[in-house]
């Protein structure tokens, strides 16, 4: 049987190479491009994202990278975003006073958590409801985060005919999203690719989500 | 339900090869880093630190063929910190496979370097770096030195911790020199004092070298510890370090 094709979207973002290791562990046929079809052909397509949310929209819009993951969904091709790769799936963010538009996937925005400590960073754990299927066997596990903004309210209110979107929270002072999985889109806060062997069993549990 | 204490294991690193000496004196011969990364991880170390002690500072490559090798096969976020001068190094380094870099004297020399780092990269990849002594010249009664604590400078290690934060450092690794070495134990004062100052991270580094030393450190402030010949001796394991913890009544992974 051959392994799903997986792209890690290089768009100028994020630790790409974690990333493809992390997937080459899994035994996934992994390749790190930005070519966009092949970027439109791969089984899974990976969104990693690290640094701030208007940066990482900025790099996204370059390369026009908006269009390509809407059309993927449009054509229900499964999508991970990872870290900001989460975040810019909602419709906005706001970091240091500066509000950017994100590709709205879901409603709702980004902000500053309300903690004494910031950045969120370390292994944290993660409260997973009972329809997810991201987190099959690890979800008594701690996960890698590494962040200050996080997207603290759930609101899309999906028809009944779907199926219901799983959404994992975690807490830092307050509850965020840690993860949500909603059809072909899937996403995380925390860092699978440096959360040890519980993260690399997630990023296996897309793999083999693909088909 | 909350955050676990990290246990970051250190190895300075000089042409390939893990070295240890005591207040950054004498170095030794302590192994493969890429070997012992690799048994940390499998030990259960929550990150991994490199820092790069070569004594020359135009020479990093090796241990950017190190870094890469690690991240093939190491799971775990890693640090690397050691002759980091410019933006384009963090670059380097990110692309190496280092997922925070650890900066020191460059951001002595000339603060804005956190900010421009903090802009393209975002300010979790920062840890800024601090080798701290006891001296009655500054106000908190701590002063920043420099070339591995052989220099004093003139900053007020509480002033400088606070107002790299505000600058964009994601994290502060707090080195006492007075306690490196000496397996007697953290400089809790000290951790005390910039733990209370700031509101990023603290990871306490420095004088480890018994079990019973780490909690102490976690419950002065800090919300990692770092340390590096106990583990590269054998004295203890990662696991045995979060086991003490645990019994301490500290969270950990």
């Amino acid at each position: 049987m051959t392994q799903p094709r997986v792209v890690v979207y290089d768009y100028g973002s994020g630790n790409v190479h974690s990333v493809v290791k992390a997937m080459q562990k899994t035994g996934a046929d992994v390749e790190l491009t930005s070519d966009r079809a092949r970027v439109m052909e791969a089984d899974g397509l990976i969104v990693p994202g690290v640094g701030a949310f208007d940066a990482v929209m900025t790099q996204l819009n370059d390369v026009r990278g908006g269009e390509l993951i809407d059309r993927r969904l449009a054509g229900g091709r499964p999508v991970l975003g990872i870290c900001v790769g989460l975040q810019i799936m909602f419709e906005r963010g706001v970091e240091r006073g500066v509000t950017t538009e994100g590709l709205g996937e879901w409603p709702g925005e980004v902000t500053r958590l309300n903690a004494p400590v910031l950045p969120h960073i370390g292994w944290n754990t993660v409260e997973v409801p009972e329809n997810s299927t991201l987190f099959a066997g690890v979800e008594g596990e701690r996960f890698y985060f590494v962040h200050s903004y996080g997207a603290q309210e759930w609101t899309l209110d999906p028809h009944p005919a779907i199926q219901r979107p799983a959404v994992t929270w975690a807490e830092h002072g307050s509850r965020f999203i840690a993860a949500v999985e909603n059809g072909p889109l899937t996403a995380t806060q925390f860092h699978p690719e440096k959360s040890s062997a519980a993260g690399i069993r997630l990023l296996s549990n897309w793999l083999h989500s693909l088909g | 339900m909350s955050l676990a204490v990290r246990v970051i294991p250190c190895l300075d690193v000089a042409g390939g090869r893990v070295v240890k000496g005591v207040n950054f004196l004498n170095l030794r011969d302590a192994g493969d880093p890429v070997e012992l990364a690799a048994r940390y991880y499998e030990q259960g170390a929550d990150e991994l630190t490199f820092l790069d002690v070569t004594a020359t500072v135009d020479d990093h490559s090796t241990t950017y063929d190190v870094v890469r090798r690690t991240a093939e096969q190491v799971f775990i976020p890693l640090t690397v910190g050691g002759g980091v001068r410019t933006v384009d190094d963090v670059a380097r380094l990110l692309a190496s496979g280092a997922d925070k870099v650890g900066i020191n004297s460059a951001a002595l020399a000339r603060p804005e370097l956190i900010g421009e780092i903090a802009d393209r990269f975002g300010e979790q990849v920062i840890v800024l770096s601090l080798d701290v002594k006891r001296s009655d010249a500054v106000p908190s009664g701590f002063v920043v030195t420099t070339h591995g604590g052989k220099r004093d400078t003139t900053r007020d290690a509480i002033a400088w911790a606070t107002e790299a934060v505000e600058r964009g450092a994601g994290e502060l690794l707090v080195n006492s020199i007075d306690a490196d070495g000496t397996l007697a134990g953290f400089d809790i004062d000290l951790i005390s004092a910039v733990g209370a100052a700031s509101s990023a991270p603290v990871i306490a580094s420095g004088g480890a070298g018994r079990l019973e030393h780490f909690a102490p450190a976690i419950a002065a402030g800090a919300d990692a510890v770092l340390a590096a010949s106990v583990f590269h001796d054998g004295t203890f394991t990662i696991g045995q370090v979060k086991d003490a913890l645990s019994r301490a009544g500290e969270v950990v992974r």
